[in-house]
């Protein structure tokens, strides 16, 4: 079971609830995908080892036996690659590691070292949660391949709470097209409303099945639960806009430690949303 | 021309209601709207489009079945593994990479363009604005951003105007740099928050990086002053300015019920806490403005503290 917890935009309250509902409940792992931004550990404050280093290949020129034939930056669809009178010159941003260069170069002059983008680390064994997270290297454009990496290390045992990237580009469907559920939180203002039916259509084109958050519920109006009513989508959970919760937000503390009782919600939750995949896969 | 761009590291933390409300007080400036993948500001500045046009994102590989033999070399080669085991195409993976199609002895490859997106050009009750609306699941945001920019010159240069504030993208990704890439100014805006410390650190990193003089604003300051004495001490030996404190206000949201900027909510509101939010972010646009038009002080950039935070 993994259940992805997304939003159309950051700061609606993703990292919060991932990380307590993943406090919440016994035995399951979490998974912070935000690879341009992880903060879940912000709030967790683990011990952090390195567990992989991500890497994405890139040519390198041999000078001694390219031609200066220009095949390589001719093919290359992401001009990564520039052809000057005397030298090919790479960007090495720019190359997504296609591998095209080296297999269209006529003399073999191309040569494929591996390069950092970026780094998967977990949490310590005696943490008390199992918790991964990925960090993306600043000035690095391939957030796509972090994430995937990360995702190869989920436990498929154990019930996984990914806390997906904001947005709606592909970063988001590595994450979505993996889950077995999604949490799409919101807030019930234009903004939030707006996003909220960006990311809706990023998990109906995806075909998993959603359900909502809403969180500083009482801010705004009610046009986020009128919708959902309208098309059926079940409000999971309301996180009221309270003074209490944004404090502690702000001093990176998950608010289920200070108030119990959000304990037994956040259980309740993770028993609809069982119930709920359970019977979209039952349909299908 | 000159340009500044408002990032925060982050989404939600109030980017677009402080874009919105600058255009609402400087005069001579055009409006581009960088947050391509969730565009907000179109939804309180009501933008009447003038000219849309398409964004050609990355292209498509199709594999033509009647020419293919199955052979498989296509799936072994992909490195992006888009090529699907019936010898259809996963759009979502396909990068447009051409590999495929040089690799098939048979032939039966070939890119398709597809659209990624559309960029506009609006006027607004504030001035000409450029923005896009990206498709779903595409990932060419970041060209989508250049169109944006570019659109926006080229409607400064027909209306003469003298600015250009870009709403950013959140996070530190490859949008965001296209959205600072040769601003002049970059207002980060950021929350008294341990993220929101985290994220201001991460998009100094960025601005430090490509040298552009940067500033800095807190929203939220009073719901933990102790972060955001941690923030301004930050600021203090990272070298920037930090401009403005914004108090936590209900009136933000109320004024984007209303589909108005703060200062004209403010205007006619008569609520006091309203107007006094609004002066802030006056005297905010104020300091801007001198900085924006100051083309000698070029030399304020960030100093990177740290590299890596955990
Ligand atoms: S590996 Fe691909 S993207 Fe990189 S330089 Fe070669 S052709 Fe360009
Ligand atoms: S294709 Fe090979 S030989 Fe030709 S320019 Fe590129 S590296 Fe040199
Ligand atoms: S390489 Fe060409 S012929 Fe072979 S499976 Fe792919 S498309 Fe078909
Ligand atoms: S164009 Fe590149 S990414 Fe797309 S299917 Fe072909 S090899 Fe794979």
């Amino acid at each position: 079971m993994k259940i992805a917890i997304a939003s159309g935009k950051g700061g609606t309250g993703k990292t919060t609830v991932a990380v307590n509902f993943a406090l919440a409940l016994e035995d399951v792992q979490l998974f912070d995908c935000d690879v341009e931004e992880p903060n879940c550990n912000l709030f967790l404050g683990f011990e952090l080892e390195p567990v992989e280093e991500v890497t994405c290949l890139f040519p390198e020129i041999n000078p001694d036996k390219c031609t200066l034939c220009g095949n390589c930056a001719d093919f290359c669809r992401y001009n990564a690659l520039a052809a000057l009178p005397k030298k090919i010159l790479l960007f090495p941003s720019l190359c997504h590691g296609c591998g095209g260069c080296s297999f269209v170069c006529p003399v073999g002059a191309v040569e494929e070292k591996s390069r950092s983008i970026g780094i998967i680390e977990k949490a310590s064994s005696d943490a008390p949660l199992k918790f991964f997270h990925g960090i993306l290297n600043i000035g690095e454009a391939m957030a796509t391949m972090v994430i995937k990496s990360l995702l190869r290390h989920i436990d498929e045992s154990k019930p996984a709470i990914i806390d997906s990237p904001p947005g709606t580009a592909c970063p988001v469907l590595a994450v979505l097209g993996f889950a077995d559920y999604c949490v799409l939180v919101t807030e019930s203002t234009p903004f939030g409303f707006h996003d909220f039916l960006l990311a809706l259509k990023v998990a109906k084109a995806l075909k998993v099945p959603v359900g909502v958050v809403l969180n500083r519920d009482g801010l705004g109006d009610s046009r986020v639960e009128d919708f959902c009513r309208d098309e059926g989508i079940p409000i999971l959970l309301r996180i009221p806009n309270d003074r209490m919760i944004a404090r502690l937000y702000s001093e990176g503390i998950p608010f289920v430690k200070e108030m119990p009782e959000w304990k037994e919600k956040f259980e309740d939750m993770f028993e609809t949303i069982k119930a709920l995949a359970f019977k979209s896969t039952g349909v299908q | 021309m000159r340009q500044l761009a408002i990032i925060s590291g982050k989404g939600g933390c109030g980017k677009t209601t402080l874009t919105a409300a600058f255009s609402s007080l400087s005069e001579n400036t055009v409006l581009a709207d960088c947050d391509v993948d969730a565009s907000d500001l179109p939804l309180i500045l009501k933008p009447q489009v003038l000219k849309t046009e398409d964004c050609l994102g990355l292209e498509l590989a199709s594999i033509d079945l009647k020419l293919c033999t199955g052979c498989g070399i296509c799936r072994e080669i992909c490195r992006f593994g888009a090529v699907l085991e019936n010898f259809t195409i996963n759009p979502y993976s396909c990068e447009g990479c051409a590999v495929c199609t040089v690799a098939c002895p048979e032939n039966a490859v070939s890119l398709m363009p597809r659209v990624s997106g559309q960029v506009i050009s609006s006027i607004t009750r504030f001035g000409p604005m450029a923005h896009a609306k990206l498709d779903t699941g595409e990932e060419a945001s970041g060209k989508l951003v250049n169109m944006v920019r570019k659109r926006a010159l080229e409607l400064a240069d027909r209306y003469s105007c003298k600015f250009i504030l870009i709403d950013g993208p959140p996070g530190t990704g490859c949008p965001v740099m296209a959205a600072i890439t040769g601003t002049d100014l970059v207002l980060v805006l950021s929350e008294p928050t341990v993220s929101g410390l985290h994220d201001l650190k991460r998009a100094i990193e960025l601005t430090a990086h490509f040298r552009i003089p940067t500033v800095a604003c807190i929203n939220k300051y009073d719901i933990n002053e102790k972060m955001s004495l941690e923030i301004e001490a930050f600021c203090r030996e990272a070298g920037i300015p930090l401009l403005a404190c914004l108090p936590y206000a209900d009136i933000t949201t109320e004024a984007m019920m209303e589909e108005e900027t703060v200062i004209e909510y403010a205007a006619h509101s008569g609520d006091e806490e309203a107007v006094k939010f609004a002066n802030i972010i006056r005297n905010l646009w104020a300091e801007i403005e001198i900085r924006l038009s100051d083309t000698s002080k070029k030399e304020m950039y960030p100093k990177i503290l740290q590299s890596r935070e955990p």
